[in-house]
């Protein structure tokens, strides 16, 4: 789900603004405004908001009187963090080692191929994001991949590609891949 | 709490799990519960329900069991003290034995072996208790001698002793690093300062390795008994342990052994009504391989970008905010409990001269029996991988085995009766590392898997040293040049004089090691290098190579291997 953060659209009043940075202030006063904690106020607005925007960037290096560059520079630097609203469907392929040795590439460049979507990007609907990440720990399932955070386990490329269209069908999403 | 309260509460929970008809012991880890661990249990819960059977028995959703690959796995525990543990199993089958059960009636599902090498040739010392307690329940800890380590110690001894204690035991950093964990503990408790950190490295990053996971999501509270003694040992306060942000369940099982703990005053102020305090404080990453060095994790810990510093000044001169800081693998940790409770001589009584103890492996690739396994140190690979490992899946033939993640290499057939031990690994150009071990058969391509590896590596290159961001782009661009097969002798040679060099001059360890699955693939696969660049064929069947690549001319050849992104 996009959820609204009051930036691209036309910010109404400042009073506005600041009641949607409720929760940022809450999670600045729970570690005392304390500039080494920075990270775990990141991990909240992640968590709130969906992802990272640049007024919450800005309004975390005024609070926590970082410079911009510094908080910026912690944001992009971690994996975990995007500045790019997430899509409405996340797939996360596993490239681990016991993944890769059991196919793991070919399965994502079937999906990349199926879904004409470049890993790291999302689809021009931002309806479907594809990522990749270097283990998720439950290697005697490989090779596998996450779809919303739901498993699926011991994949070959074409059941990799039918979990994704299941969930995409199941949102009523446009382009299932189907065409291709 | 005092000390014989904790003794009671143990007798007690001990008590109260011997009165019960049958315990249902369900494994709940990640792997498991992939494969419907979750649907069982709610099976079984309303079952139980159903018949009122909550007081005779009770269901127990444990972390992992080991064998990963033969999940959903489920014990039962008889009051007798039998034990039967099935593989496999399905809502039905759960159903059907947990009646059969109840009837006292024989079970008609056979049960996995005991006798089972999987089993038997394992010695569990930091694996005791997952897959037997339910993390979320400190009592279940409690009752299998926890926190009593902790007692012992800020009652009974002095930190001089704990720390004499832990270097008699010969107890080596589990993170893969093998420095004598004693020795680290005695020149953090000499420093003197204001104050002093304790931190558990709990950011496992090597792909194929989930030993820490396991532990963190399992058996939680050890970890923190392992932290508190580690703080009265050294002269510290205040503890921090950084959890991987992939593993949000350790991370939140975490969280929660914490607050049991302080609410138990098993941590917090005056712990077990000694002068001792010591809180430990969550720490969560984002995402960045990086951060397991050592460096790196207490930049990261203190809010910045996870790069590493030079060392020297230690961690333990000059760690969090400049403070003296001791810090340890989650794994390490585990091991200080035991080693208090049953004896320095005890543990030292396991494993090699130089390595003592056990190590927890991450047992994967193309094997039979795939999971979490835990050896005395000095055991041969031959035996993890044939017999505990059940040999090669799909008869397939054996190649290589990879230990120590990015860090590590390859170890061929020829060499699969070295005993494990630090330096033995080390001699073969690979290292012990966290304890990932991934096996490969004929299917796997070692220059490959080499680029797999620099592939990673170069992604996860803080950036800050140039040898390791600029070092690992250009013996990713040789290796993939290999790999598609239009690479000459020339660049061969390039890439070995290249890895010698980020091995030299890289700022960490994560630019130190990434060169060796390159170095080790050389040295032991080297006609396979040779046959993608001479013979333009990839023995092994995986890599795509272009056959034509021969007659494109050397300019054209030459192209990708700069590109405006690269620069």
């Amino acid at each position: 789900m996009r959820v609204d953060t009051g930036v691209s659209d036309k910010i109404a009043t400042a009073s506005d603004l600041l009641d949607k940075l409720q929760p940022i202030d809450e999670a600045l006063r729970k570690c005392r405004y304390q500039q080494d904690a920075l990270i775990e106020v990141l991990h909240t607005v992640e968590k709130t908001y969906g992802f990272l925007d640049e007024v919450h960037l800005d309004y975390l290096s005024l609070q926590l009187k970082l410079p911009p560059s510094l908080v910026y520079g912690v944001a992009t630097f971690y994996n975990f963090f995007t500045l790019d609203p997430r899509a409405e469907h996340t797939c996360v392929v596993c490239l681990g080692t016991a993944c890769y040795i059991k196919n793991a590439a070919e399965i994502l460049t079937q999906i990349e191929k199926i879904f004409s979507l470049e890993c790291g990007n999302t689809t021009a609907d931002g309806k479907f994001r594809l990522l990749t990440t270097r283990c998720f720990g439950s290697c005697s399932l490989a090779p596998m991949l996450t779809m919303d955070n739901e498993v699926s386990i011991k994949l070959t490329p074409e059941a990799a590609v039918a979990a994704i269209r299941k969930k995409l069908a199941h949102s009523g999403a446009t382009d299932t891949g189907e065409g291709t | 709490m005092n000390p014989v309260e904790l003794q009671a509460r143990a007798e007690q929970e001990r008590m109260r799990q011997q009165q019960l008809r049958l315990r249902l012991l369900l494994c709940c880890s990640p792997p498991c519960l992939a494969v419907g661990a979750e649907t069982i249990r709610q099976t079984l819960t309303e079952l139980i329900a159903k018949r009122q059977l909550a007081a005779e028995l009770e269901i127990v959703a444990t972390g992992c069991m080991g064998p990963c690959s033969r999940g959903p796995l489920l014990r039962i525990q008889y009051q007798n003290g039998s034990l039967k543990t099935y593989e496999q199993v399905t809502p039905e089958l759960a159903t059907e034995l947990l009646l059969q059960a109840v009837a006292n009636r024989p079970t008609t599902h056979p049960p996995l072996s005991t006798e089972l090498p999987f089993f038997s040739r394992q010695t569990q010392i930091v694996l005791q208790n997952t897959g037997w307690i339910d993390p979320e329940n400190i009592l279940h800890g409690i009752a299998r001698n926890g926190y009593a380590a902790l007692a012992r110690v800020v009652h009974e001894m002095t930190p001089e002793e704990v720390c004499t204690a832990i270097k008699a035991s010969g107890l080596r950093g589990r993170g893969g690093g093998g420095y004598p964990t004693g020795v680290k503990w005695n020149l953090v408790r000499k420093a003197s300062a204001e104050r002093k950190f304790v931190v558990a490295n709990g950011d496992e990053g090597d792909p194929g390795a989930y030993m820490d996971r396991t532990l963190m999501e399992a058996d939680p509270h050890r970890i923190l008994e392992g932290m508190a003694i580690a703080g009265f040992a050294v002269g510290a306060e205040q503890g921090y342990i950084y959890v991987r942000g992939e593993y949000p369940l350790a991370a939140a099982r975490l969280d929660r052994a914490i607050q049991d703990a302080e609410r138990l005053g098993l941590l917090g102020s005056r712990i077990l009504n000694s002068s001792f305090n010591f809180r430990i404080d969550l720490r969560v990453g984002a995402g960045a391989f990086v951060c397991g060095e050592e460096t790196a994790l207490m930049t990261s810990i203190m809010g910045r970008r996870g790069q590493p510093v030079p060392r020297p000044p230690y961690p333990a001169q000059s760690g969090l905010w400049g403070y003296p800081t001791l810090l340890n693998n989650v794994e390490t940790l585990a091991n200080i409990a035991p080693i208090i409770r049953q004896g320095a001589a005890w543990f030292a009584g396991f494993g090699t001269e130089h390595s003592k103890g056990t190590k927890v492996f991450a047992l994967c690739g193309e094997l039979v029996n795939e999971g979490l396994i835990e050896v005395p140190m000095g055991i041969s690979l031959r035996e993890i991988i044939f017999e505990i490992g059940g040999g090669i899946s799909g008869g397939g033939r054996f190649k290589a085995v990879q230990t120590g993640g990015p860090s590590g290499g390859c170890i061929p057939e020829e060499h699969l009766d070295t005993p494990v031990d630090y330096e033995r690994l080390k001699e073969l150009g690979s290292i012990m590392g966290s304890g990932g071990l991934i096996v490969m058969s004929r299917k796997s391509c070692m220059p490959d898997i080499a680029r797999f590896f620099i592939d990673f590596c170069r992604e996860e290159s803080c950036g800050k040293c140039v040898p390791c961001r600029v070092g690992l782009v250009e013996m990713y661009q040789l290796l993939e040049r290999i790999t598609s097969g239009s690479a000459t002798l020339d660049d061969l040679e390039k890439l070995e004089q290249l890895c010698r060099l980020v091995q030299d001059t890289s700022l960490c360890g994560l630019g130190i090691a990434a060169p060796n699955p390159v170095l080790s693939t050389l040295r032991y696969f080297r006609e396979e290098y040779l046959a993608h660049i001479r013979d333009h064929c990839c023995p092994a069947g995986s890599c795509r190579l272009d056959r034509h690549a021969l007659l494109v001319p050397p300019e054209a050849a030459a192209q990708p291997a700069l590109s405006r992104e690269d620069c």
